[in-house]
């Protein structure tokens, strides 16, 4: 077997991440509340989102550690979710930009 | 010569763990099922970003959210995962007590992140906002709805876990870390999905 629990980090570096985590979060919360960002909010809160979203599957569920097969599983997911309902939003949003030029 | 080869090869033990990829199958169905997860959730959330601004003149986001108390939420949620990599460590070094103590604690934080959702929920139908509402409120229900679920069902089969473990039937040795070890796979996945819904859904202006 390929994935081997010997490689997982120690129970110290578990801590590490999830105080990296819990730091992000709090950015994140605090960003809403700057009104200078308002512009940029979006990409950053994408950002931040896409930084603890890929930390907890990395370190938690030892994808980093791990084959490379179980990560290719999981990301094919993602990105099918992503271009499938990608093409949706962009379906109905632009459904609804006709309809309303139309009127 | 030959037969006594025949003999050798038909008397061997087959590695009942071996498999074509060299990967636990198990393993690799429960990747396979979090892949499949990713657009159940990705629907949801898709038909949330289209209704978040139909209200039908019924409250907005602005009027319900709560932003400081939902970041509390995801917090306990964020170290719902750390103490379940940590149940996953203490089987794996065959640490039965530890295990228990960081199976109840996930377990605990999870109903934590349940009750909170819950008061939530009841905040915001005290306001105005039902599932019938609009089509805010039925997309806003449906997605943390769900996740809801799926945090309580995790809570289900952490506590078969700690179960399990009181009786002596989890041998850190064979399928017993593995077991948890997959628990702690859903259990990852139900929070980042939150990661995405908190920012997504609550953040995102």
């Amino acid at each position: 077997m390929e994935d081997h629990p010997h490689n997982h980090p120690s129970e110290f570096q578990y801590v590490k991440v999830a105080g990296f985590l819990g730091i992000v979060t709090a950015l994140e919360v605090a960003v809403v509340y700057i009104d200078s960002l308002e512009n940029l909010i979006v990409p950053i809160l994408s950002a931040m989102m896409l930084v603890k979203f890929f930390a907890v599957a990395a370190y938690f569920m030892h994808l980093k550690f791990d084959s490379k097969i179980f990560r290719r599983f999981f990301l094919l997911g993602i990105l099918l979710a992503m271009a499938i309902y990608g093409v949706v939003l962009w379906t109905f949003t632009f459904a609804d930009r006709l309809a309303g030029a139309a009127s | 010569m030959h037969d006594a080869t025949v003999t050798k090869e038909t008397s061997a033990e087959p590695d009942p763990h071996a498999t074509y990829t060299g990967l636990d199958n198990v393993k690799l169905a429960m990747w396979a099922f979090l892949g499949s997860e990713c657009l159940f959730f990705g629907a949801l959330i898709s038909a949330h970003l289209l209704y978040r601004n139909r209200t039908n003149d019924g409250p907005t986001r602005q009027d319900v959210y709560d932003i400081p108390f939902t970041s509390v939420s995801s917090f306990v949620l964020l170290i719902s995962s750390l103490t379940m990599v940590l149940a996953l460590a203490a089987i794996q070094r065959g640490d039965h007590r530890k295990l228990r103590i960081w199976l109840m604690a996930t377990s605990l934080l999870g109903a934590s992140f349940i009750a909170g959702q819950f008061f939530e929920f009841t905040e915001f139908i005290n306001k105005g906002l039902t599932i019938q509402t609009s089509p805010f409120g039925s997309s806003f229900f449906v997605l943390t709805g769900f996740h809801g679920t799926h945090v309580a069902i995790g809570i289900l089969l952490l506590l078969t876990m700690y179960t399990l473990s009181k009786l002596g039937k989890l041998d850190p040795h064979s399928e017993g870390a593995k077991k948890v070890e997959m628990v702690g796979l859903y259990w990852h996945f139900v929070d980042i999905v939150w990661i995405v819904i908190f920012t997504v859904v609550y953040l995102f202006p």
